[in-house]
């Protein structure tokens, strides 16, 4: 155990990546999320057409072979560079890869919270005279966003588990779980107190998310 | 509430025209960011790239991806039999060991969490949460570090080390070892929920009949449960045979894998990339069309599914959202 201590500024290194892969990538896979949601409902039939094909694709597509297809197409095949370090330069394209990948679970959640919301709010905010646009924004997104804490809690959790996969050749983000291989490998310190070192570092993060949405998904959910 | 048809109002000769507009702006953006890629995989974009306008640069060239002979390889019978099958038959068996130990891990702890005995209850708990609360990447590799774990152990207790050879993890025991323990986890919580979800009045009525503690779970929970779980349960083991492409970092010759050999042997990285995706994607569409259907059978006969949260969730506190109408379940598993 003292070999784990001693190296704990590696550990907290790595989880600060991890932290940092998460928050990112949270952050833009709700944006597009919300998009691709607005895009599925939206009047307008290519639209929706587009938002079905691109969930519906990256869904069903292993989240390595995302990132792969990030870190060795994009990045080394094609050489495009999103910054100028070599360590940001992967930060960046592993954030495109988990983004583009979650947002479609986050976009899923938001239509199956859509569902939820009684046909008479959107008929009343319709005979109010609110358009798509409006009755979306004030009516649907709102009220959806309430029931659906729950499921975007655990979508999150997946994405912070997710980041660990960063860590594929062709990316190579210096996370945690890099970390713990490369601790395991050079025989830095013992395997089974590094593991378990780590495996705690990881439920510090996830359990208190976990309990932590459960709260919040009952505290606003929608009293019907 | 159906969104599609509510949100708007059939259309009016002048939101027709809107939406026409609407439409024409998507397909520019489309067929624009499609140009990119076709030009960027191309590599006819960018610095030192031919004008844009030009034909030079939209002419299929020889030294990008689009070219002829960056295809040719997936003509050849030989790729096939010597790369994708393979790669194919050994995530298939790594996905279908690991549901069925999975399977039998979830039904063991999901039982244990509901056990009377408080012990059990606990220990099956902190397993499950355990388990559910890291990523799947970290067991993997774990596990593979195992026999450096048991020599290390055996060092700190005096004892020789193990004799080289006699104990060793290979790429496929390492991910079925990861995928059983995550899913059976996963699994765990939907067996709980199933189960918790059958009307009391059964288990009572079972009782009242004389059967032991064993027997109603045996004959009249876990039958139950499993039907009215069953789309959570293959939704699951699509997130399973998802996962198993992890084996790709540890070097298991899986679909994944055999394709990154393709790809570097030929130098077509990205149709090997869409090739291997177009595959994974065919069966995980046909596994979660599986899922839906179940589903749907499932509402048409009056048992809805139980909903599951995430790690430190109770079941019960997440309420059951728009299952119905579309078939989907907000937290489907979110890839892991």
């Amino acid at each position: 155990m003292e070999a784990f201590l001693s190296n704990i500024d590696k550990v907290v290194d790595g989880f600060s990546w991890t932290v940092r892969l998460t928050l990112f990538s949270a952050l833009f896979s709700f944006l597009l999320g919300i998009l691709l949601t607005a895009m599925r409902v939206s009047p307008v039939p290519l639209l929706r057409g587009v938002s079905t094909a691109y969930v519906e694709t990256i869904r069903n597509t292993p989240l390595t072979l995302v990132l792969l297809f990030c870190g060795l197409g994009l990045n080394s095949a094609l050489g495009l560079s999103l910054a100028g370090s070599v360590a940001w330069d992967v930060f960046w394209w592993a954030v495109v890869g988990l983004s583009a990948y979650t947002s479609c679970f986050v976009s899923e959640s938001l239509r199956s919270g859509i569902n939820t919301i009684p046909l008479g709010q959107v008929e009343a905010a319709r005979s109010l005279g609110l358009t798509f646009t409006q009755n979306l924004r004030l009516i649907v997104i709102p009220q959806a966003l309430r029931t659906v804490v729950g499921p975007l809690g655990s979508v999150l959790i997946a994405l912070l588990k997710n980041t660990t996969v960063a860590s594929v050749a062709g990316l190579g983000v210096q996370e945690a779980s890099r970390e713990m291989k490369l601790m395991f490998d050079q025989g830095i310190a013992p395997v089974l107190p590094t593991f378990v070192g780590f495996a705690i570092g990881f439920l510090i993060l996830t359990l208190p998310l976990g309990y932590f949405f459960g709260w919040l998904s009952k505290r606003v959910a929608v009293a019907r | 509430m159906s969104a599609q048809n509510v949100l708007f109002d059939v259309p009016g000769p002048r939101a027709r025209a809107r939406y026409a507009v609407y439409t024409v702006f998507t397909v520019l953006a489309f067929a624009a960011a499609l140009a990119v890629v076709y030009l960027g995989f191309n590599r006819t974009f960018g610095e030192g790239a031919p004008p844009l306008l030009s034909a030079r640069a939209w002419a299929v060239n020889p030294e990008g991806q689009w070219a002829a002979d960056k295809w040719a390889p997936f003509l050849d019978p030989a790729t096939w039999t010597d790369y994708v099958i393979p790669g194919l038959q050994n995530t298939l068996t790594a996905a279908l060991l690991a549901s069925v130990l999975a399977i039998v891990f979830g039904l063991v702890f999901g039982i244990g969490r509901l056990s009377d005995n408080r012990g059990i209850r606990t220990v099956s708990g902190a397993v499950v949460e355990f388990f559910r609360g890291i990523p799947l990447l970290m067991l993997i590799f774990f596990t593979m570090a195992l026999p450096i774990a048991v020599n290390q152990l055996l060092q700190a207790f005096g004892m020789p080390p193990l004799t080289p050879g006699t104990f060793q993890v290979t790429a496929l025991t390492a991910v079925v070892t990861g995928l059983t323990l995550y899913n059976g986890s996963v699994l765990a919580e939907v067996f709980r929920a199933g189960i918790n979800a059958v009307p009391k009045g059964q288990s009572e009525a079972a009782y009242s009949i004389g059967m032991n503690k064993g027997k109603v779970m045996r004959l009249i929970l876990i039958p139950q449960a499993v039907t009215s779980m069953m789309p959570a349960i293959v939704a699951q083991l699509v997130v399973l045979l998802k996962d198993s492409a992890l084996g790709y970092i540890i070097a298991f010759p899986e679909l994944l894998r055999s394709f990154t050999l393709i790809g570097t042997r030929y130098g077509n990285v990205i149709p090997a990339a869409i090739i291997c995706a177009v595959i994974y994607v065919v069966i995980n569409i046909s596994l979660s069309r599986l899922a839906i259907w179940l589903e749907r059978r499932n509402s048409r006969r009056g048992r809805a599914t139980p909903h599951v949260g995430a790690v430190g969730v109770e079941p019960s506190d997440v309420e059951p959202v728009g299952a119905a109408d579309t078939g989907k379940r907000p937290d489907e598993p979110g890839g892991h």
